[in-house]
């Protein structure tokens, strides 16, 4: 049996700047009702984009097209270069590995068994290879093994390696189900809500380790509803509204547009809601979220009057 | 179990519990003494005659001798001495109860008053009256009662119990006070957290596992050639309470941390204690049994790859057996057989062994695009499909292939290396009949299962079912290709029982189509293989050799009650999944999976089982 493992920098290093993921003209139609019209994105490497958008906007549905759980109706995916596979697997293949935004562990296997599994599309060993047992197999078995124990090391759950991951705390299985898609050796990386569930500290641990990510040269797509966690840790952010992508640019470019806080926050009421009441929400917001405002820009929870209801519909989001 | 209540001060018991001590409850110190002393007295009792006659078999009319189903309460007995004993510290026995040795003396005497009482009312019903006990059974019987007296006295932490709502109505009363008790119940049998134990050296430790393997064939051995119904029920009553106070002892743990640290050692030893069982035997009749046996625990093991490992629920499993058993029969040579053709063994074994990978194949490919209910559905379709086929491919409904219920007969006896397996052949001193000689040939194709399920279990293929049975998109998401891989499984599953289909075929001299039912008084058949894996432990290898041993020899045994033999094989299932939802021999995994707030230690020290 052929046994080939091949290195984490084979695929993971590429030059700066390239293009990893080139997603033309998307759309995905279900029956009469199109969930994401005609989307472009492209992901360059070393770089952390961000999608964002209000409930329903086809964030998750542009996501599954991304990773091969849908075939888009129209447009293609292309990474580096070559488009994109129809199945899930295949696409892992190619380089594109995906975390789940509710976490989807094998949850009756141990940490480092989930990491092994991770591995499956960087080893060959068939059947035959596992039965024979010949010198390759061992071989195979104990590298996948050290790079397994490595990347746990990286992630910080080396010594809970013997564990079994539905024993882990939730951050940790968050962590976990990164360095399992990390085990697959992508050159990107596509994270479904992270912090979703997460305290604070978590989501500043979660950040940390994205960057270190991306310092390894992968390049990451992230949704999030975190507007503070994604517009601290990425270099682009898209925002998609019905479908559509509204507008994409840098974190103070998308927080600043005006149409993103319509989409999110909806437009300013016609009948004035009472000036004590905005008055109230503004104070409110102000106290509950001052670091995050940039200097000549405001977060779009904070910059436009809104009816008290309304302000609320953010929150909801997360 | 978290709200125990610690009551080490064991002579005042818990304020919350008051009520469940009776009147015949001794203090600690003599209860202790008492059911030591009754586990003594019950092994003198055994060597006491318990009958006048010996028209009650084993003859128990004997003094200075046991006999039937005195041997059974002497084991037990002996077993409540020696946990007795232990409990108090005596050095060397305290090897034997790493987990304390309370719960242990409970059930051994629950063991030895079982056994005994159960002997006694056999001989009064069978013999018509209890004047026909003579004086022994009398001892026995209120020594077992000592010794379970004193057992129940033991102290032990009792839970901490609401009482029941006085608003609530007297059935909730009830119900609420049923669970108390059941509460308080339990706890007396939950255990300490296992003693570390001294490192042994490596030989010792050899030896250790030696002496279990031995054992272990002892009883399986006694169990197979237990001669009359009496004697089989009191085996179970035996068995089944003894292994009980074995596990809660903490002696099963430590055994298994042995023979994971020498598998190998195991697994060899296993195979040679399993290959002198027909060396214990004078004659043929139980080797029958023993490759039965054999032949249905290995295709569980085959099973246990589909169901265990990658957790495709096949309910159509029998028909790969018969398609392994009616290929090998078309090519063996059999005058029946429309082929006419006379293959060697080691081809007519791999034409099985094909032609269920065919197969397998043929049916994986459809079906596996569906998922859990829907695949048991349609594998338990084609399982019947394939018997209602070879049915009818009898010459006048279809070609003549299988000559329809008739089946393929007179299959000739296999000749290897000049060794013929229909003689029976004498080997230094021992007579080794027909059935012992098969005995030996399906231990080999049973030892490859073993090989190739531990082999493919803790592999990448093996780790890619496991994902795939955890969560299948998000196996997919991690590269694997979901279908291939069910495929594989389905296919090797398929591959194994064809080779144990291929010797079946030669040991039954015939196969027809009635063999390969879904669910049938006899097994194998599939409900019943797959109630061995359960039954066993899915994902393990002992599991399904020693669940699908049970369910052999429990109704081979036990004939009499042939009429509710289903009734009881489901509410034996009913009751297992109950208590004990991880099978008999329980995978780590599972053991966490089931148990996790209970006993289980939060880690695996070894992977797999």
């Amino acid at each position: 049996m052929t046994t080939d493992t091949t290195t984490a920098e084979a695929t993971a290093v590429s030059t700066p700047g390239e293009t990893v993921l080139d997603a033309r003209g998307v759309t995905m139609r279900f029956g009469g009702l199109t969930a994401v019209r005609s989307v472009d994105l492209t992901v360059n490497s070393g770089e952390i984009v961000g999608l964002i958008g209000p409930n329903g906007a086809g964030k998750t549905t542009f996501f599954n097209c991304l990773t091969g759980l849908y075939t888009p109706t129209e447009g293609e995916v292309r990474y580096k270069g070559t488009v994109l596979p129809a199945k899930s697997f295949k696409i892992t293949a190619t380089g594109i590995a995906r975390t789940f935004q509710n976490i989807r562990l094998f949850s009756n296997m141990t940490v480092l068994e989930n990491v092994l599994v991770g591995r499956h599309t960087r080893t060959k060993e068939g059947l035959w290879s596992a039965l024979l047992r010949g010198p390759g197999f061992h071989r195979a078995e104990a590298e996948s093994k050290a790079r397994a124990m490595e990347l746990l090391e990286f992630i910080g759950l080396d010594h809970k390696a013997e564990h079994l991951s539905r024993n882990l705390p939730y951050g940790e299985q968050r962590k976990l189900e990164i360095a399992r898609a990390l085990a697959s050796e992508p050159g990107l990386l596509l994270l479904d809500e992270p912090t979703a569930g997460m305290n604070p500290q978590e989501t500043r641990a979660a950040e940390e380790l994205i960057f270190a990510i991306r310092d390894k040269g992968i390049a990451i797509l992230v949704i999030e509803h975190d507007m503070r966690f994604i517009f601290n840790l990425c270099d682009r952010v898209a925002c998609l509204v019905q479908g559509e992508k509204l507008v994409e640019g840098t974190a103070a470019e998308v927080q600043g547009d005006e149409r993103v806080v319509a989409a999110y926050l909806g437009e300013p009421f016609e009948g004035d809601p009472g000036a004590a009441e905005v008055a109230e929400v503004e104070a409110a917001e102000a106290a509950a979220a001052p670091e995050t405002t940039t200097p000549g820009t405001t977060t779009p929870e904070a910059a436009t009057p809104t009816t008290p209801g309304e302000s609320t519909s953010k929150e909801n989001d997360r | 179990m978290t709200t125990t209540q610690t009551t080490t001060t064991v002579t005042a018991p818990a304020p919350t519990a008051p009520t469940t001590r009776g009147p015949l409850t001794l203090p600690p110190h003599i209860a202790r003494a008492t059911a030591t002393a009754g586990g003594a007295l019950t092994i003198i009792s055994a060597f006491l005659a318990w009958t006048w006659t010996s028209a009650f078999p084993g003859d128990l009319t004997v003094y200075g001798y046991p006999g039937g189903l005195q041997w059974l309460v002497l084991v037990s007995g002996a077993l409540l001495a020696l946990f007795g004993l232990s409990s108090y510290g005596i050095k060397g026995l305290t090897w034997l109860t790493p987990q304390g040795a309370d719960p242990a003396i409970r059930l051994a005497s629950y063991a030895a008053l079982a056994t005994a009482w159960f002997s006694i009312i056999a001989i009064s019903v069978s013999l018509g009256g209890v004047v026909n006990l003579e004086p022994g059974a009398y001892v026995a019987a209120i020594a077992t009662l000592i010794g379970w007296i004193g057992a129940r006295s033991l102290p032990y932490e009792r839970p901490e119990n609401h009482p029941a709502d006085p608003e609530d109505s007297g059935f909730e009363q009830f119900k609420h006070n049923l669970s108390n008790r059941w509460t308080t119940y339990k706890s007396a049998f939950a255990t300490n957290s296992a003693r570390p134990a001294k490192p042994l050296p490596s030989y010792i430790e050899i030896l250790i596992v030696a002496v279990v393997l031995a054992l272990g064939l002892v009883v399986f051995t006694y169990g197979i050639s237990t001669e009359y119904d009496e004697l089989f029920i009191g085996f179970l009553i035996t068995a089944g309470f003894g292994f009980a106070a074995i596990q809660k002892a903490g002696l099963i743990q430590r055994v298994t941390t042995l023979t994971a640290r020498h598998r190998n050692v195991t697994l060899v030893g296993a195979f040679v204690a399993a290959a002198a069982f027909p060396f214990t035997q004078s004659d043929d009749q139980y080797a029958t049994i023993g490759v039965n046996i054999l032949i249905f625990a290995t295709v569980a093991l085959g099973l246990n790859i589909v169901v265990g490992l990658a957790g495709l629920l096949d309910l159509g499993y029998v028909a790969f057996l018969g398609v392994g058993a009616y290929a090998a029969a078309l090519v063996s040579g059999s005058p029946t057989s429309p082929l006419g053709i006379h293959l060697p063994f080691w081809q007519a074994i791999l034409v099985g062994a094909a032609a269920s990978m065919v197969f397998g194949v043929l049916i994986g490919a459809p079906t596996l695009r569906l998922r859990g209910d829907y695949l048991a559905i349609v594998t338990l379709g084609f399982g019947e499909i394939f018997r209602i086929a070879v049915l009818n491919l009898d010459g006048t409904s279809g070609p003549d292939v299988t000559n329809g219920s008739n089946g393929i007969s007179s299959i000739p006896n296999l000749s290897l290396f000049g060794f013929d397996f229909g003689a029976t052949h004498t080997i230094g001193g021992f007579t080794i009949g027909r059935f012992a000689n098969y005995f030996f040939l399906m231990l080999l194709v049973t030892l490859i299962v073993v090989v190739v399920f531990r082999r493919s279990a803790e592999s990448r293929i093996g780790r890619a079912w496991v994902a795939i049975r955890e969560d299948e998109t998000a196996a997919e998401a991690m590269g694997i290709n979901g279908f291939r891989t069910k495929l594989i499984a389905f296919a090797l599953g398929a591959t194994l029982a064809g080779l144990a289909g291929a010797v079946q075929a030669h040991v039954t001299y015939t196969v027809t189509p009635e063999q390969y039912q879904f669910a049938h008084a006899v097994p194998p058949n599939s409900a019943f293989l797959l109630a061995a894996v359960v039954l066993g432990g899915m994902g393990t290898i002992s599991g399904p050799l020693i669940g699908g041993a049970l369910l052999f020899l429990i109704p081979n045994k036990l004939q009499f009650m042939s009429d509710f033999q289903l009734l009881a094989f489901g509410l034996a299932l009913v009751l297992l999944m109950r208590f004990r939802p991880e099978g008999l021999i329980a995978n780590r995994r599972q053991q966490l999976e089931f148990h996790e707030k209970d006993e289980a230690p939060a880690t695996l020290t070894k992977a797999g089982a």
